[in-house]
């Protein structure tokens, strides 16, 4: 058994490693490194100026409404995404009617996990294109502006702005220093599409956590008479903890970074006004906008900030979600 | 939950026609209806937006920018041939699949043996390795973004392949892109690898298999599903990579060759429609790059399923 097993697993693991260490760890190391100096990003003088710049993380106004944003997102993103992907997994794969022996979905259920999963296989390019139609201000050529007009809710001469908007929406704007926290509406823009989008992976995920459950569970449930709310909420929710909790900490990442979506969609001039900047996205402009171009050691400063939230928040979840597991 | 794939099947319903006791006709009709509207307003959701796009690459810009809700008057299909010459897409598309081909392959082949090493063969220094690629999970690509571009510059000169794996060459993003595949791949190909039987490995070494033959004839194939549905994500993954082939894959100098992804073709085209007006040829620049990676869902659909069914539980 132990024949040539520690040649087997250096051979195996040198390259991939090696390749790991070279491109992705490497160039994270070196981000910290340059968090601690004044470098511009190109000259080649680096000045160390040791914990400077994260000293200067909380006097910038920008990034604490960029944490601000980024709260906000944690807080409704992940609980909307799980509450549509749990309903939805519940209806197409036990929800269906319980006349007949068997457990199973709705009737269309296959089509439905199907046509869920799309938006998961486009690009961010794509989804800009699609999003910065839907949401266009304009009753002529944007879709949802269109819709809203001929039902009569959007008056053609004043379209809603959506990715435009700036005000606060839901929550009121708290000023703060020379700046406000707030919701604008351009938010809750990106958080519509980034629920749109991931709703249908963590319906896969939630279906095949809800397949892996026995069937004579449910079955029992049924015989016993039981409700489907009650089933759902003694049976599934209990025997899903595991998936629930791995979904919750993958939202709670995706919720920090954002990035794709605040920098690829939100138009330039929300990102020029702050009113659309996450702290991965206020990082890049930190890093590469003309306007600040002499920033990039703090930039890695702030960059090294959201990794360490990232990694605390993603350790405390899964602290709260810990339970014993049950092995059927 | 080590080994619900063996259990869901054994324990799959008969199909006999029982009658069950059915809890409170009234309740059950109410929330039929609404749980079915709201499926199919959520399906609508989804769909529509993609076959409006779909839709829009058939029509004249002038409808397009004047009428965005109805069907063409005409279907025209020449802007699929001029997204496909004029606007380079499909340069791009041969651009892609050079690069994908390669390095799906090897994220999928990489990724495997180290998970499965990691998986099931406890050595000094296991949880470390799995740790540090759990690191690369938590961390955002953007984070490395600059020292990323300084490393693949350096690395290529200091080895005299600038023209292999430096900026702007396919080795370079291969390579590249394998690295930021791997933290997700060997994460869940770990998980897989763990519930997988271990009778059937000892039986492999007591006949006397190597270790390498043993992963390549016996493990590699049980983990099949596993490897179908991981490997499909990083399909999607890398043909949407948007942020490294913008920093990675520019010209270098006026001699150097374009070697765009097809985003970076996608995103050229959303510039230039804001000045030549060329509505349609973006959709249907859209509508090709979506294409490919629809049909490969859809052909794979089954199995991704199937496969997370066995993976998902850690």
């Amino acid at each position: 058994m132990r024949h040539g097993r520690l040649p087997f697993i250096l051979g195996f693991l040198w390259f991939p490693v090696l390749l790991y260490l070279v491109y992705v760890i490497w160039p994270y190391c070196q981000t910290v490194y340059y968090s601690l100096t004044d470098w511009n990003g190109f000259t080649p003088n680096v000045p160390y100026t040791g914990f400077g710049n994260y000293a200067d993380l909380l006097k910038d106004d920008t990034f604490v409404r960029s944490l601000f944003h980024n709260a906000v997102i944690l807080v409704v993103y992940p609980i909307i995404t799980i509450l549509l992907a749990l309903f939805f997994a519940f209806m197409l794969n036990v929800g269906g009617r319980g006349d007949r022996a068997g457990i199973r979905g709705v009737a269309g259920s296959g089509l439905y996990k199907t046509i869920f999963f799309f938006p998961q296989l486009l690009s961010i390019a794509i989804v800009a294109i699609l999003w910065g139609r839907i949401f266009e201000s304009s009753t002529d050529t944007g879709f949802l502006n269109a819709v809203l007009a001929k039902i009569g809710i959007v008056d053609p001469a004043h379209p809603l702005l959506f990715l435009g908007e700036t005000n606060s929406w839901l929550l009121p704007a708290i000023p703060f220093r020379d700046t406000v926290l707030d919701a604008p509406v351009v938010l809750w823009c990106l958080i519509a599409i980034a629920v749109w989008g991931g709703v249908g992976f963590y319906l896969v995920l939630f279906s095949a956590g809800m397949q892996a459950i026995p069937k004579d569970l449910f079955e029992a449930a049924l015989l016993d008479g039981s409700s489907r709310y009650q089933t759902f909420f003694k049976i599934t929710l209990p025997l899903l903890w595991e998936q629930i909790s791995v979904a919750w900490v993958y939202l709670g990442i995706a919720a920090l970074d954002f990035f794709l979506l605040a920098f690829a969609i939100a138009p330039p001039s929300m990102q020029a006004t702050g009113a659309s900047h996450v702290m991965s996205s206020w990082v890049f402009f930190t890093a590469f906008g003309s306007s600040r171009y002499d920033k990039f050691g703090y930039a890695c400063a702030m960059a090294v900030a959201m990794a360490a939230f990232t990694f605390i928040l993603a350790l405390v979840q899964l602290r709260i979600t810990r339970r014993e597991k049950i092995e059927f | 939950m080590t080994t619900t794939a063996q259990h869901a099947s054994p324990s799959a319903p008969p199909q006999k026609q029982i009658r069950f006791a059915r809890p409170a006709k009234n309740e059950g009709r109410v929330v039929n209806l609404f749980s079915h509207g709201f499926l199919a307003l959520w399906g609508l959701m989804v769909g529509i937006p993609l076959l409006w796009a779909t839709v829009q690459s058939f029509r004249s810009d002038d409808e397009i920018l004047h009428n965005p809700l109805s069907l063409p008057s005409h279907w025209h299909v020449d802007a699929f041939g001029r997204a496909w010459t004029k606007g380079h897409i499909g340069d791009y598309f041969l651009n892609t699949l050079i690069v994908l081909i390669p390095s799906v392959t090897l994220t999928m082949l990489f990724g495997s043996m180290v998970a499965y090493v990691l998986a099931r063969y406890p050595f000094r220094g296991n949880r470390f390795i799995y740790y540090l690629f759990f690191t690369g999970l938590v961390m955002p690509i953007f984070l490395g973004l600059i020292p990323l571009y300084l490393t693949v510059k350096n690395l290529a000169a200091s080895l005299g392949l600038e023209s292999v794996i430096g900026l702007n060459t396919y080795g370079g993003l291969i390579l590249v892109y394998i690295a930021y595949s791997l933290p997700f791949t060997v994460f869940f190909m770990h998980s897989f690898f763990r519930t997988l039987p271990s009778s059937v490995a000892e039986a492999g070494l007591i006949d006397g298999a190597s270790h390498t033959t043993l992963f390549f004839r016996v493990m590699l194939p049980m983990a099949r599903p596993g490897l179908v549905s991981i490997g499909l994500f990083n399909i999607i993954g890398q043909w949407n990579q948007f942020i490294l082939p913008n920093l990675l894959m520019k010209p270098q100098s006026g001699f150097d060759s374009d070697r765009s992804m097809l985003t970076q073709g996608l995103l050229a085209l959303v510039n230039n429609s804001k000045y030549e007006t060329d509505w349609a040829r973006l959709f249907a620049g859209m509508t090709i790059a979506m294409l490919p990676i629809l049909i490969t869902y859809l052909a794979l659909n089954r199995q991704i399923q199937a496969g997370l069914t066995g993976s998902v539980s850690k």
